[in-house]
């Protein structure tokens, strides 16, 4: 018994954190300033797959699609109890949006058959909250979107209450399914320092190799075996493992493109300062009637 | 994906819950008709439930050209597998050029699900979107009267374009309460078109047992004043004031996340880029620093004043009328104005 879970996650720039060093003067953003997290909605379905594991049994997988840098997010999967780690990389992922994005995922997630599928609702650098959805068909598996608490598992059968920002909802499927959480579904589990410290040395091929690179005395097949013998080794799967067809994946799997970008500079037009006295304010409230504003 | 082809209509899905359309895509059809315009192409809406033929005189009213109605017993409850497996056939069968949905927690849910399966391009959550053209200097090739799908992204920090040239229908969610209301014209008649579909209990992967939903408590969009409040106003006591300060004004009281999460009001009340975009004519920022992510959803507004006893707060930047000072002095000053004034 017990349920297999794979969790999808995201190293995200910290978007919310834009405060005035992040912000250029010309208004665009300085994203070196911006620390790279741990996408917190991710932090909460994985939260949700390790109270599976730990009330049901099974595994937890953690998958990431990026650049090797990208392995910090899963070795914070696996120090929070996750058992395994998965990065998919590969320059032709590069460009992708979210359709090829999901494409690519779905041929990664295929290969561990899980029994649950687990996302958070969205990412803090998009917020588009599309590759849940679009995994889930690419799959060919019900989603369960905005997903709050889990009700009961029991055997193929599934309940969920989702919130859906003006109520909530329960809901009952079968397994195999996609869930897409939210951040008010849990409070992700402080993570234990000996496993810390532990994970820490977990690698995927790519960063043994790079390491090689600098060091001529390090055996990169020898290391990595060593890593898999303790369970630090996170595996490396490129679209030629997955099988992916090319006409899906990166900048010619992607049906949007960029037209335009621009930054964002927020300025009024004209602008009053008004001492805080009864007067000031009063005159005030009289422009804000002569102008109709208000009254 | 269906081929590009300058001859599809536009479609607005036409979200509706126990047979009354949403506001989103009633909003939405006052800017599908400019494109419809534009492109010289009839509006369609996209009607799918179970008894909703009667709706189809409110959306020709609020501007459809067109109403494709899909009515099934199994289609009375809203879920993401059934309706996307319609709208799916739908759009092979039509080739649209353009599909809008409204950015609600059925389109959002709704929409990406349609997209993978017609293999075609979505842009989320746009706030605005227009008809252009996109040239690319390498091969000096003009794609003419694309869908220009504006959106913000990375946290509201920056403004991006998408458009969709190889692959259509161009796809896109659009926010709540960004699009003007049409006013509905009850002389106005659309072509309806009644479709069959086929569906069996296995279309209904998911059963819903139980559902508690309301409509929202405040309508922050209808205000034409808001007052909202941040961290800043310091606990849920003192937030009480803000409500006053709103209630002598006529308008609603709003907040940002962070006043949210620290339980001074319920997150109806959420202004920003998570929350509700507004554009009253007044609105009145109390203690709130001024995130971009609350920028995102309040910088239109006609007027701003600011309040905040942080001379250096990034609100400043774009407020009209700056108050440094402290807000519980400052708002009983107002109230005590406007109750004399008005």
């Amino acid at each position: 018994m017990g349920y297999n879970c794979v969790v999808l996650v995201k190293q995200v720039p910290d978007t919310k954190r834009v405060t005035g060093q992040a912000m250029n003067d010309d208004g665009t953003v300085n994203r070196a300033a911006l620390p790279a997290i741990f996408n917190p909605e991710d932090l909460n379905s994985l939260e949700l797959a390790l109270d599976i594991k730990d009330q049901f049994g099974g595994t937890v997988t953690v998958m990431t699609m990026g650049l090797p840098t990208a392995t910090d997010v899963l070795r914070a999967g696996m120090y929070r109890g996750a058992d395994q780690a998965i990065l998919v990389t590969d320059r032709r992922c590069a460009a992708s949006d979210t359709l090829a994005t999901s494409y690519i995922l779905s041929c990664g997630v295929k290969k561990l058959n899980p029994d649950i599928v687990l996302c958070g609702r969205q990412a803090i650098d998009g917020d588009t909250a599309q590759v849940g959805p679009q995994l889930a068909e690419k799959l060919s598996m019900p989603q369960i979107t905005y997903a709050e608490n889990l009700v009961s598992l029991d055997g193929e059968t599934i309940v969920i209450k989702r919130n859906l920002g003006n109520g909530w909802q329960e809901v009952k499927g079968q397994l195999p399914v996609l869930l897409t959480v939210l951040d008010t579904a849990n409070e992700p589990r402080v993570p234990r320092a000996k496993q810390m410290m532990k994970c820490k040395a977990a690698r995927c091929r790519m960063e043994v190799e790079k390491a090689a690179k600098e060091d001529d005395s390090i055996d990169v097949d020898a290391v990595c075996s060593d890593l898999e013998a303790k369970g630090l080794l996170i595996r490396q799967w490129d679209l030629d493992f997955l099988g992916a067809d090319m006409q899906w994946c990166g900048r010619d799997g992607s049906p949007t493109k960029v037209h335009r970008i621009q930054s964002v500079v927020l300025a009024a037009k004209e602008s009053k300062e008004v001492e805080p006295t009864q007067d000031a304010v009063e005159t005030m409230v009289h422009e804000l009637i002569e102008d109709h504003t208000i009254g | 994906m269906i081929e590009v082809n300058k001859q599809g209509e536009v479609w607005v899905f036409a979200e509706q819950r126990g047979g009354k359309i949403e506001e989103t895509p009633l909003e939405l059809m006052s800017k599908g008709r400019e494109l419809a315009d534009t492109l010289k192409m009839p509006l369609a809406a996209v009607l799918l439930g179970d008894k909703v033929g009667g709706l189809t005189e409110q959306l020709a009213s609020y501007g459809a050209d067109k109403v494709y109605v899909v009515e099934h017993p199994l289609l009375e409850h809203y879920q993401a597998s059934s309706y996307a497996k319609v709208i799916d056939e739908l759009i092979h069968e039509y080739a649209p050029q353009i599909v809008l949905f409204g950015a609600t927690p059925c389109g959002r849910d709704l929409a990406p699900r349609v997209a993978s399966s017609v293999k075609a391009g979505l842009t989320a959550d746009c706030t605005d979107l227009q008809i252009g053209n996109h040239h690319i200097k390498k091969t000096d090739t003009t794609y003419e009267n694309l869908l220009f799908q504006v959106r913000p992204a990375f946290g509201g920090n920056i403004i991006a374009t998408i458009i969709n040239y190889d692959r259509w229908p161009q796809m896109a969610t659009v926010r709540e309460g960004v699009m003007p209301m049409p006013e509905p014209d009850a002389a106005r008649k659309a072509e309806v078109v009644k479709k069959t579909v086929h569906l069996s209990q296995t279309d209904l992967v998911i059963e819903i047992l139980s559902e508690h939903l309301q409509a929202k408590k405040v309508d922050l969009k209808a205000s034409r004043v808001i007052v909202a409040g941040g961290a800043g106003v310091g606990s849920k006591d003192k937030f009480k004031l803000v409500w006053d300060l709103a209630h002598c004004l006529g308008g609603a009281p709003g907040a940002t996340r962070a006043a949210i999460d620290l339980g001074f009001i319920d997150s109806d009340h959420q202004i920003g880029q998570t929350g509700t975009t507004v554009r009253p004519s007044l609105y009145i920022a109390v203690g709130i620093s001024g995130a971009i992510q609350h920028q995102a959803g309040m910088a239109d507004s006609q007027k701003i004043i600011a309040i905040n006893n942080d001379p250096d707060a990034p609100i400043f930047g774009v407020a009209h009328y700056k108050i440094v000072g402290d807000l519980n002095e400052v708002m009983p000053m107002m109230i005590k104005a406007i109750k004399e004034k008005v």
